[in-house]
């Protein structure tokens, strides 16, 4: 046993031969490990294409549905209103009294005869249920149109304004040929969909009401979650004392940042809603609920900033007789400020397309009316997309991919916005 | 006189407090040949806050106890004196007066409350005079006795500051608060529910169907809060389907364009697919149900896989997964740049090709960062709620089948509180249970994701 154990070191070492890289079992060897390294290479490669690709398909498929939402396929409907049936006396329509009126007279009813007097078996299903809202704001606009012959152009029926765009039923596009041909309708830009408000009828929707309720709950948000981001960001990170107390208002910052949104949504329910008996779907309480989920990133965002302001400003600062207040609120807070308000435009673009917090909260009710306060029954731009995917109805999907094409478009606006205030303002030291 | 008619009355005081309290200082400043302490704007200021402050207080005060004076009075007025004695139809006319004299209804139901209307229109209002004069006089009295200090040796600026430094510290213990608050309400609507349904049968229960236990009394409305289905649910889509989707993606991304793109193509490639991230979460929901989820199903049909449903889990998690690619490619992104060059150039050194680097060298030093990442992303991906609400079905099938429906906890939370419901069945209140589970896994992901990611950067400093 020693024996071995002293005689190893001693032992002859084998021959060194010098490799031969041009054998055949090396060359071999080198052709597959670059191989291998191109395939890795490969992957790599596909993965990013892949993920772009993803993107891209997304976009395409999103913009490819959603274009054909803002546009809307029109009918020509003659009515020839001394000789209708219609009651109504231009005179009442004019000052007090007009809506009244309006509401008293059979409307409806003589635009789909005057439709079925043009286009006979045609006419019933033909045009969008809430077409002859158009004739009666038309007319109270200008009652001088009773004492004649008028001619509109209404939005026809779902089934008819799919078909035109050419992912109809053989049916209806069978009608809409022979509309055609006749030259009765015309395709145009969809201007109530901007305008207008949520509805039954994929035909008369349009977004202005949730528009305006994202708009509100925005304001809320901003107003709310921007001054105690940042005044919270300058105290942790110009005044708080080291110790316990800053650590765990450090630690329910960063963990906030992290919480589910969901969660926010039920804090919402049971603090604001049950608690407090704060409105329902009002923006007020969306914009709160928002407001606690957004101001951990502006904290944490402003902190950053402040800390890359370099601590030669604020030593000069203080050099001349500033007071600690003085430092940062006249010279750090804006050097810091370029930083602060991209960071805050990002949560805000987080926010703005957040649905599951205010699904929580209620603003997922029908409103027809675009919300005229902060505590008015309102909607937001995502939860109104996710309340049109519910929708049976095959205009709908046109519709919602419309809705989606405007969110994205603020999304990306404000993603630019800051992009360009960072490229802009920011200073490295 | 209403309510913001008042309060930019007290900032009208404030506004002229602010400047005339500006020019006494400066003209005090100018007239003594000595330094006054504090600039003159600090003098505004502090009268300002004076006569602003105490004033707001009061109105605050005043608004949460004038609704019971009014109340109160309109009760006492004659008009009152022979509503129904049993408090709730009283109490239902009375809201409806009140809804009348707000303008926030227009024609009540009860014909009592429309004769109530007027009365408690003129309460509202006298109340409403009381509570605006006092505040105005309390913000002009406060002002004055502000106004009255000035001096040039008075310390205007420290009692400005001392204040500013009590709003800082106020507006960073709103994270506390805020967090204190999520805890308590989940926590609080959880007992509730727990002390309808034990914790055992809701954590390790199999059967979920909370639409048969309507109310708590009825027969059989415990047995139905299992909720192991629904975690099996969200782990499926969110922490293996996502993931296996996520992970090679996110880390061959992160790898190509750290080690193998050039500097252009990496500048333009990275933000592009951050996109990925910023795309609303209800984007990708409507996606999943409209393109990706028939697809899938025609393709499981196609392979003749029994069960296939059209709001299978394998649509939502994949999904989910193209959505979590960036977090994942950021933060491996971050671990591989973090290892040290010694150990890349050394690799080098001795023959190895990039890619035998990259698996060797990098992926084992990185490792802990990328795991890191990964636990993040998935506690993102289970705590996602649009995706899976649009694209994931209700059925709580426990199944391995991804051609198959699951459910997961955050659609049921949705399901579960949406609709009109009594706020007290034990089915609202296993929203927040469900709630409060997601809440407690999240953060002990988060907190052992930050945890292993700090080690790791700590080795290589």
């Amino acid at each position: 046993m020693s024996d071995s154990l002293a005689a190893a070191p001693l032992a002859p070492a084998a021959p060194l031969t010098p490799t031969d890289w041009k054998a055949d079992a090396m060359q071999r060897r080198i052709r597959r490990r670059y191989a291998a390294e191109r395939r890795f290479r490969l992957i790599g490669l596909g993965a990013v294409i892949l993920s772009a690709a993803f993107l891209a398909f997304l976009l395409v498929t999103m913009l490819g549905n959603g274009i054909r939402g803002f546009t809307q396929t029109e009918i020509r409907v003659e009515v020839d209103f001394p000789r209708s049936t219609l009651v109504l006396d231009p005179a009442a329509i004019e000052g007090f009294g007009a809506q009244a009126a309006l509401a008293e007279a059979d409307i409806e009813g003589i635009v789909l005869a005057a439709a079925e007097a043009q286009y006979g078996n045609l006419a019933p299903g033909l045009l969008s249920d809430g077409a002859w809202l158009r004739v009666r704001s038309r007319i109270a606009a200008d009652p001088a149109m009773l004492n004649r012959t008028e001619v509109f152009w209404l939005p026809v029926a779902d089934r008819i304004d799919v078909a035109a765009k050419g992912t109809g039923a053989a049916e209806a596009e069978a009608v809409y040929a022979q509309l055609r041909g006749a030259g009765a309708v015309r395709t145009g830009f969809n201007m109530n969909f901007l305008t207008g408000s949520d509805a039954t009828d994929p035909t008369m929707v349009g977004i202005w009401g949730a528009f305006k309720g994202s708009l509100l709950t925005m304001l809320v948000t901003l107003a709310l979650a921007f001054p105690v981001g940042v005044l919270a960001a300058v105290y942790l990170e110009e005044y708080a004392p080291r110790n316990r107390w800053t650590d765990f208002i450090e630690v329910s910052i960063n963990n906030l940042a992290a919480v589910p949104s969901i969660i926010f949504g039920l804090l919402g329910l049971a603090v604001f809603l049950n608690t407090m008996n704060l409105p329902r779907s009002a923006p007020l309480v969306g914009g709160i609920t928002l407001a606690l989920m957004t101001m951990p990133v502006i904290v944490i965002a402003g902190r950053n900033a402040i800390k890359s302001v370099p601590p030669s400003i604020r030593d000069a600062a203080l050099g001349i007789g500033a007071s600690r207040i003085q430092v940062v609120f006249h010279h750090v807070l804006p050097l810091a400020l370029p930083g602060i308000l991209t960071g805050t435009i990002i949560g805000m673009a987080r926010a703005l397309g957040e649905t599951a917090p205010l699904l929580m909260i209620g603003m997922r009710a029908f409103v027809a009316t675009p919300p005229g306060g902060f505590t008015d029954p309102a909607t937001v731009l995502p939860v109104q997309i996710f309340l049109w995917s519910d929708e049976v109805s095959r205009g709908f999907v046109e519709k919602t991919s419309a809705a989606i094409i405007v969110l994205l478009v603020f999304l990306l606006a404000m993603n630019g916005l800051a992009i360009y205030l960072r490229n802009k303002f920011e200073r490295r030291w | 006189m209403n309510l913001t008619a008042t309060i930019l009355l007290i900032f009208g005081l404030g506004g002229i407090s602010l400047l005339s309290a500006r020019a006494k200082a400066a003209a005090q400043a100018r007239a003594a040949q000595t330094r006054p302490h504090s600039l003159p704007g600090y003098h505004g200021w502090y009268v300002a806050l004076w006569a602003v402050l105490p004033a707001l207080a009061f109105l605050v005060l005043w608004g949460s106890v004038s609704g019971g004076l009014v109340t109160q009075t309109v009760l006492e007025s004659p008009a009152a004196a022979d509503l129904p004695a049993v408090p709730m139809e009283r109490n239902a006319i009375l809201s409806e007066a009140r809804g009348l004299a707000d303008g926030s209804i227009e024609a009540a139901f009860n014909p009592r409350a429309t004769e109530l209307a007027p009365v408690y229109r003129s309460a509202q209002q006298f109340y409403a005079v009381i509570g605006g004069g006092v505040a105005l006089l309390l913000g002009f009295a406060c002002g004055a006795f502000a106004f009255s200090r000035i001096s040039p040796q008075f310390r205007a600026r420290t009692r400005v500051e001392r204040l500013t430094m009590g709003v800082l510290l106020v507006a960073s213990l709103i994270a506390i608060l805020t967090t204190l608050g999520i805890i308590l309400s989940l926590l609080f609507e959880s007992l509730r529910f727990f002390s309808m349904v034990s914790p055992i049968e809701f954590l390790f229960g199999t059967t979920w169907s909370p639409q048969t236990a309507i109310r708590a009394d009825q027969a059989g409305s415990s047995g139905a809060f299992g909720a192991i289905p629904l975690f099996w649910g969200t782990i499926f889509i969110g922490a293996i389907i996502a993931m296996l989707v996520a992970i090679p993606l996110g880390l061959m991304s992160a790898i190509y364009l750290t080690q193998y793109a050039d500097a252009r193509v990496r500048k333009w490639m990275k933000p592009l697919l951050e996109v990925l991230a910023g795309v609303p979460t209800v984007v990708y929901g409507y996606f999943a149900a409209l393109t990706v989820a028939p697809a899938v199903r025609d393709f499981a049909v196609m392979l003749g896989i029994p069960g296939a449903s059209s709001e299978s889990a394998l649509a939502a998690g994949a999904v989910m997964g193209i959505m979590i690619i960036p977090f994942v490619s950021s933060m491996a992104d971050d671990s591989i740049t973090a290892v040290p060059q010694a150990m890349r150039d050394g690799s080098l050194a001795l023959g190895a090709t990039k890619s035998e680097t990259i698996k060797k060298v990098l992926l084992p030093a990185a490792l802990p960062g990328v795991v890191g990442g990964v636990l993040l992303a998935v506690s993102r991906a289970i705590g996602e709620t649009m995706i899976v609400v649009m694209a994931a079905g209700l059925a709580a099938n426990l199944t391995a089948n991804p051609f198959q429906s699951v459910t997961t906890v955050t659609t049921q939370i949705v399901q579960l509180l949406t609709g009109d419901q009594e706020f007290d069945s034990a089915k609202t209140l296993a929203a927040f249970a469900l709630g409060l589970v997601l809440f407690v896994v999240t953060l002990l992901l988060n907190i052992v994701a930050l945890r292993v990611v700090k080690k790791y950067r700590e080795a290589y400093e």
